[in-house]
């Protein structure tokens, strides 16, 4: 478990709302998988923003011992980590919650993502490519220009479907018609999901359906990230009972077909 | 140096524990749990409980305001699951009891009393009594008295009063369970308060208010364990906005024998290990032997 400052390599606006982070984490970097996420000190006088804010790996770099990090600009606390300068040091605690599971007989899995959850599915992505798994991906965004990692997992090899508000081809009827023509032609083994309600719901429905494999990264507001605070709950279905369990302990990744949306 | 001190009858080899629902055994890792002076777990009721609606916390300047409702498992799995996890660090184990009425109160303190890692009960008055209109037992003092006295007399554990700041006079509270027993005083649970997001004008709490911690608080709370000190002459535990070795400090010259940890710890979860180094440099520069040398030793000019 990580607890210290690291040394941020780079920290820089890659679009009109959203910025990218890559932090030297040295060994610890081992113990790092995708959906995991590390709770980000964005500032130490104990004001404000009071709380750490979490953020999920974008991409883990074994080799370079970094990770990075995709962050939209939405509120005070990543309003306060744009402030980072390369070369300052990042407050991590983490690698915090479960991370994704890849079953080991998957030869094709869809990603479904949208906004700032492309940036949590990308680090799978990465994942199942080392794996040998093919991947392919929906990714909805408002605009072409909130599209995030379209470089990285074009050149992973992920076979990219893309829908935009702007363009009118993100509604759902569409997304699932995409679905659809995906798992007929390559049977897909698991649909892996983040970043929006209304497309988890249609995830969940089509695995249901399909008899398929599913998991879910859950966003939520956080205290503590440790399982201590019970800030963070969802409710999952587990044998037609309701349980209340925590996001940043029991999640952040989660089985698709039990969680109520 | 002589860190250990005296809550009631209950001898801590420091003055530092975790706040109540602001800890857990899943911090293992991140803190040395075994330098603590104690162990609080999250505060346990009778039966369990699903907790408030989210969002259950947000962030204020200086501090949170959380509202989480005291999820729980219920008393069972506390006895069999959560109590056993603490039992390897052989330390005292303070157990926060939450209940809806007083005969509640007692039937668990007295099962928890019978639990061999459990050293001293703290009672979180502040809940609602749900015999009384949801009022919070805490805020009247006859009711308090008896819900200590009912308390006292089903356990032989030192029994702790965690007191609700939200009164118009701490002192009489504090009176009343002094005399009702009362083998300490916690000083205090969170403040009620509210925070409204002005572009949705929804409160940014589910539960539209809940309870602030954090530095904001530590100012009211200091006065407060002041003002408690004055009137009674069992130990304190100060609770309340705490984040580093000077504020436990403060807390201790009020008039705190020890003194309780919450939110600090979600923002540097080692920061218990760190406030304890930091009394320890405090003490070394001062030349103080004991802590006990400093506790209710502010200066006041009259």
């Amino acid at each position: 478990m990580l607890y210290k400052l690291n040394e941020i390599l780079f920290n820089k606006q890659i679009s009109s709302r959203y910025w990218h982070m890559e932090v030297f984490v040295g060994q610890d970097v081992d113990n790092v998988l995708p959906g995991q996420f590390f709770n980000l000190l964005c500032s130490n006088e104990n004001t404000f923003p009071f709380l750490r804010r979490p953020l999920s790996v974008y991409k883990i770099n074994y080799d370079k011992k970094t990770i990075e990090f995709l962050y939209l600009v939405k509120g005070d606390g990543t309003k306060r980590l744009t402030k980072f300068k390369n070369g300052d040091c990042m407050d991590l605690v983490g690698p915090l919650g479960v991370p994704f599971k890849l079953n080991n007989g998957a030869r094709h899995i869809l990603l479904v993502a949208r906004g700032v959850g492309i940036a949590t599915l990308t680090a799978l992505a990465q994942y199942a490519v080392e794996k040998g798994i093919q991947c392919h991906a929906i990714l909805s965004a408002r605009t072409k220009d909130d599209l995030l990692a379209v470089r990285l997992l074009t050149s992973l090899g992920v076979h990219l479907h893309i829908v935009t508000d702007e363009e009118g081809t993100s509604e759902l009827t569409h997304v699932k018609e995409i679905m659809q023509k995906i798992h007929y032609k390559f049977s897909i083994q698991g649909i892996y999901v983040c970043g929006s309600k209304r497309l988890s719901k249609l995830a969940k429905s089509f695995v249901i359906e399909q008899k398929l494999e599913g998991q879910i990264a859950l966003e939520e507001h956080m205290a503590c990230g440790m399982g201590v605070c019970f800030a963070c709950v969802c409710n999952i279905l587990n044998d037609e009972n309701i349980e209340s369990v925590r996001v940043c302990k029991e999640g952040p990744v989660f089985d698709l077909r039990k969680v109520v949306l | 140096m002589d860190l250990s001190v005296n809550i009631g009858g209950l001898k801590l080899e420091n003055p530092i524990m975790p706040a109540s629902g602001a800890f857990g055994y899943e911090m293992d890792g991140f803190l040395d749990i075994k330098k603590l002076g104690a162990i609080v777990p999250k505060s346990i009721t009778k039966y369990p409980r699903p907790g408030n609606k989210t969002p259950r916390v947000c962030e204020v300047t200086s501090g949170m305001i959380n509202s989480i409702g005291i999820q729980s498992k219920g008393i069972d799995y506390y006895l069999k699951n959560i109590l056993e996890q603490y039992r390897k660090y052989n330390l005292p184990v303070i157990s926060s009891i939450s209940a809806d009425s007083i005969n509640e109160f007692a039937e668990m303190a007295e099962i928890i009393s019978g639990h061999p890692v459990v050293s001293a009960l703290e009672l979180n008055i502040s809940c609602p009594n749900l015999e009384h209109d949801g009022k919070s037992f805490g805020m009247d003092s006859d009711i308090s008295y008896s819900l200590i006295q009912k308390v006292k007399s089903v356990t032989d554990l030192p029994v702790i009063p965690k007191l609700t700041p939200n009164v118009t006079s701490i002192q009489e509270i504090a009176i009343a369970c002094e005399e009702a027993g009362a083998d300490a005083l916690n000083v205090a649970n969170t403040l009620l308060a509210m925070a409204i997001d002005i572009h949705t004008r929804k409160p940014k709490i589910g539960n539209i208010v809940g309870g602030l911690s954090g530095p904001a608080v530590k100012p009211v709370i200091i006065r407060m364990i002041y003002q408690v000190n004055q009137v009674t002459s069992v130990p304190i535990i100060g609770c309340g906005g705490v984040m580093n070795g000077e504020d436990a400090i403060e807390m201790i010259l009020a008039g705190a024998s020890a003194v309780q940890v919450g939110t600090a710890s979600f923002i540097y979860p080692n920061a218990m290990e760190k406030i304890l180094d930091e009394i320890k440099e405090y003490m070394e520069q001062h030349q103080i032997s004991s802590i006990n040398e400093l506790i209710g030793k502010v200066l006041i000019n009259e």
